[in-house]
């Protein structure tokens, strides 16, 4: 049981109250509690297993793909519960939006790669879808390197800027929040680097969750980091004290590499 | 060490067995299509393209008729089984992962892949021409989809399940409506794969005789109306290599080349396309 | 903490629209599935109903009766049984053999290099249409074989006991054993293929223990390969079977066409698709028609339950995999 009482400052977009995820009959998050502060970083950290990617992907109700999956309790986004059944969910997946572990670039050109979310819920002119393609490409930092191949297919990039393509995707759709599932974890460091520095700038205008394996990463570019271990949130805190005190023992084992 | 030889000796005898077996297997390919050029290639000419079957005894002659029936029947076969078998292979993939009536779909689409084509041309007959009076083209048509689309239902639905689960979430992921998801992203996806489908169907189906003798029949005459019975290759040969008329049995050869010419031709570009992609 | 207030719903209509088309297209989508099973209904129901006739006029025993007379309207499916069942079992003594062997070369002893364009091939030789198969076993196969090979299987078999009866009677080529050999070629290469996919199961490291004991090639295949993936194997034996029951053209050509059973493999008889392919076209309406019908009808049972065995062991098979 999770007695710890959730901590941010600030306003929260997304509170969760109490959610548990169940797999058929496994039970894969027990009574996790906690507020994902707007225009933060927020790094879920933790053992393989933990729950976490598991805890991302209930926000934007991906799991609802599959049958057998689901999840009990309660998230409030803007004073409503996202795990309603009556809650539509192409709409909270646009607004919620998500980066996967492996570049996903869909089978199409550059620019239809970012025009194809757009164009799902806006309805734009040319000109104008033109200026959104720009506009969500700078916010990538891929700009200079996407400008002049925007009609070659989005499979021709490298891995890194693959990556940067689904982010620049993802954020075209002008989302509240961006989730991000381990999304360096498939790239070399120099595109880490970059995806990093991106991810520090997109905190202004959006609210970041990241899940990432990688501790000196989470304690780079979070302010909040939650520890999950089980199932279980164990501790949830701000960045530099988590990292600098732990409160509890299985935090202070897993981030000092004891085990994990 | 006794042992030891009778064992080595063993697995000798049976490698060499085993190459043979391969040998046999290349050597008949070998054979059976030595013999269709040696017999078919003589018998390719202009008359061959552009004169329509000869009367029975009589000299001369092309398979005009029949090359232009099979290729409107087959093409007909194409434009009706790709809407129907990629649909019915996107159900299968996208919403039928764990319903009952999806494995049992699945199950009958597999036996279909092999099922006697003499009966489902029976079938089309019961169907089509005892009730519509009469053969044609169409009930050709009919009889040939029947056979061409499980192989892109199956093939469609397998090249599906092939895509990364992330690329199928990822286009969830900006809100995009399941049918946009399947028809322009994943099913885009695998582009490659399902023409492969779609080619192999159709090799499948250019050299099916028996569901045509019931259908389509055959024309000894030009006709391009799908409406009446319609000259096609497969027919046109069973009935001129079974007759006495030597000009006809060799027409007959001549049809066998260019049918096998047309199906291992199709094959072969299928197979290209698929690994020159999958190796992208 | 206080959760920020902005409505959600801000796209109301457009998410309306998508419920609606994500309705449609997964209603359109099993519609088109539906389709597919219908058909094999459709197949069933349509074939017994134009069967009914000729079970109403001989019940049961059309299927064991042996007489095929046109002019008297008399009709029993026995000598079609005989002649498809024999002619695949033939099929399958030969086919079997060669299939395990291309299998087994492709998958252990093959160089790496010869292993896709060899693969290839006898995909290829899969692909061959049918009726290329009966025009060669016509025109080239069948008299060569009636000249060089029939007389002397006759010399060195006729006496023996038991199975001398096989080989009596005039060598003409023709007849249930060059079918039965047709369509072996026929069939080999789907056999072997699905015997090579499923040789490709067995995993890497349980191949290599064996190999680490001191195995020789065939021990492995023999007492580690074959015993892994029997399920898959007889699956695909069953796949060949249920090919060479159904197959028309191979063996319309070379069986000769003769409506009656005799002991000799070189007799002309017939099956149920060449039956079929040969009368159908000029059948009367009435009894003659139903008989066809009632054949095809058997034909596609059979098929349906032999094919059906065989996907259900395949499936095992790989399902077991990927456990």
């Amino acid at each position: 049981m999770s007695a710890l009482e959730p901590t941010a400052d600030g306003e929260a977009i997304l509170s969760i109250r109490d959610l548990n995820f169940f797999y058929g009959d496994f039970r894969g998050l027990k009574d996790v509690s906690l507020d994902i502060a707007k225009n933060q970083v927020t790094a879920f950290i933790g053992p393989s297993g933990c729950g976490k990617s598991t805890l991302l992907r209930t926000f934007n109700r991906m799991y609802d793909l599959y049958p057998g999956q689901r999840a009990e309790g309660q998230i409030n986004f803007h004073g409503k519960n996202l795990l309603d059944k009556k809650q539509d969910v192409n709409l909270v997946r646009a607004k919620i939006g998500m980066v996967f572990q492996k570049p996903t670039p869909f089978p199409m050109t550059i620019y239809e790669n970012i025009a194809f979310g757009v164009r799902l819920y806006e309805k734009l002119a040319k000109s104008e879808m033109d200026d959104r393609v720009e506009w969500a490409l700078r916010k990538a930092a891929m700009w200079q390197e996407a400008k002049d191949k925007l009609q070659q297919s989005g499979l021709s990039l490298s891995g890194g800027q693959q990556q940067r393509l689904c982010i620049a995707r993802t954020i075209a759709v002008k989302p509240e929040i961006v989730l991000l599932d381990e999304p360096t974890s498939a790239l070399d460091p120099i595109s880490t680097a970059k995806i990093e520095e991106l991810i520090d700038e997109l905190k202004n205008d959006y609210t970041i969750a990241i899940v990432t394996h990688n501790m000196q990463q989470a304690a780079r570019i979070s302010d909040l980091t939650a520890f999950m271990y089980l199932g279980e949130l164990v501790e949830f805190g701000k960045t530099d004290s988590l990292f600098v005190k732990p409160q509890k023992k299985q935090t202070e084992d897993y981030i000092t590499g004891r085990f994990g | 060490m006794q042992l030891y030889s009778r064992r080595v000796w063993t697995n000798r005898i049976g490698i060499a067995l085993s190459m043979g077996a391969m040998l046999f297997g290349l050597l008949a390919l070998l054979w059976i299509l030595w013999t269709l050029f040696y017999n078919g290639f003589s018998a390719l000419s202009w008359e061959f393209f552009t004169e329509d079957t000869p009367a029975p005894g009589s000299e001369g002659g092309g398979l005009r008729n029949a090359i232009v029936g099979s290729l409107m029947i087959v093409g007909m076969t194409t434009l009706v089984s790709t809407p129907i078998g990629i649909l019915a292979g996107i159900y299968l993939a996208e919403f039928g992962t764990t319903s009952k009536f999806a494995a049992m779909t699945r199950f009958v689409t597999d036996i279909m892949l092999s099922a006697p084509s003499i009966v489902i041309g029976l079938f089309v007959y019961a169907l089509m021409v005892a009730t519509l009076g009469g053969f044609s083209g169409w009930a050709g048509s009919v009889a040939l989809s029947l056979i061409a689309v499980p192989v892109v239902v199956r093939t469609t639905e397998n090249m599906l399940l092939l895509v990364p689960t992330a690329l199928r979430e990822a286009a969830f992921a900006v809100g995009a409506p399941r049918w946009q998801v399947s028809l322009k992203v994943t099913l885009r996806a695998v582009k490659a794969g399902v023409v492969t489908g779609i080619l192999l169907a159709i090799a499948r189906v250019t050299g099916e005789t028996a569901p045509l003798l019931f259908t389509a029949l055959n024309n000894q005459f030009y006709s391009t109306d799908m409406s009446q019975p319609m000259g096609n290759l497969p027919v046109v040969i069973f009935q001129f290599a079974m007759s006495p008329y030597e000009n006809w049995v060799n027409l007959a050869w001549g049809g066998a080349l260019l049918i096998a010419l047309f199906v291992l031709g199709v094959n072969i570009l299928a197979r290209v396309l698929f690994r020159k992609k999958s190796t992208d | 903490m206080r959760a920020a207030q902005a409505p959600v719903d801000l796209h109301a209509e457009q998410v309306r629209k998508f419920k609606l088309q994500d309705f449609l297209f997964h209603q359109v989508t099993l519609a088109f599935a539906f389709l597919v099973l219908a058909a094999l209904v459709g197949i069933l129901i349509s074939l017994a109903m134009e069967a009914l006739p000729v079970f109403r006029e001989s019940g049961p025993a059309f299927l064991w009766t042996n007489v095929w007379n046109v002019p008297e309207d008399q009709y029993g499916a026995l000598s079609a049984i005989y002649g498809t069942v024999v002619t695949s079992i033939i099929a399958l003594v030969i086919a079997v053999p060669v299939s395990f062997g291309i299998a087994l070369f492709l998958t252990e002893t093959c160089p790496v290099w010869l292993r896709r364009p060899l693969g290839t091939a006898i995909e290829l030789l899969a692909g061959v249409p049918s009726i290329i198969y009966g025009i060669w076993g016509l025109f080239v196969f069948a008299p060569l074989f009636a000249a060089h090979v029939q007389p002397h299987l006759q010399a060195a078999l006729g006496d023996v006991p038991v199975i001398g009866g096989w080989f009596a009677g005039p060598p003409i080529g023709i007849g249930i054993l060059t079918a039965g050999i047709v369509l072996s070629l026929m069939v080999i290469p789907f056999v072997a293929s699905v015997m090579r996919d499923v040789f490709e199961t067995v995993p890497p490291a349980l191949k290599e223990s064996a190999y680490g004991v001191g195995c020789t090639t065939w021990e492995v295949v023999i007492h580690v390969v074959l015993p892994y993936t029997r399920v898959g194997v007889i699956g695909g034996i069953m796949l060949g079977l249920g090919r060479a029951l159904g197959e028309t053209m191979a063996v319309t050509f070379v069986i000769g066409n003769a409506n009656r059973i005799v002991g000799s493999l070189y007799a002309p008889g017939t099956s149920i698709a060449s039956t079929l392919a040969n009368e159908f076209g000029e059948a009367d309406p009435g009894l003659h028609i139903s008989a066809l019908f009632a054949l095809g009808l058997v034909l596609f049972i059979i098929t349906f339950v032999v094919l059906a065995i065989s996907r259900w062991l395949i499936r095992r098979s790989v399902a077991k995999q990927g456990r």
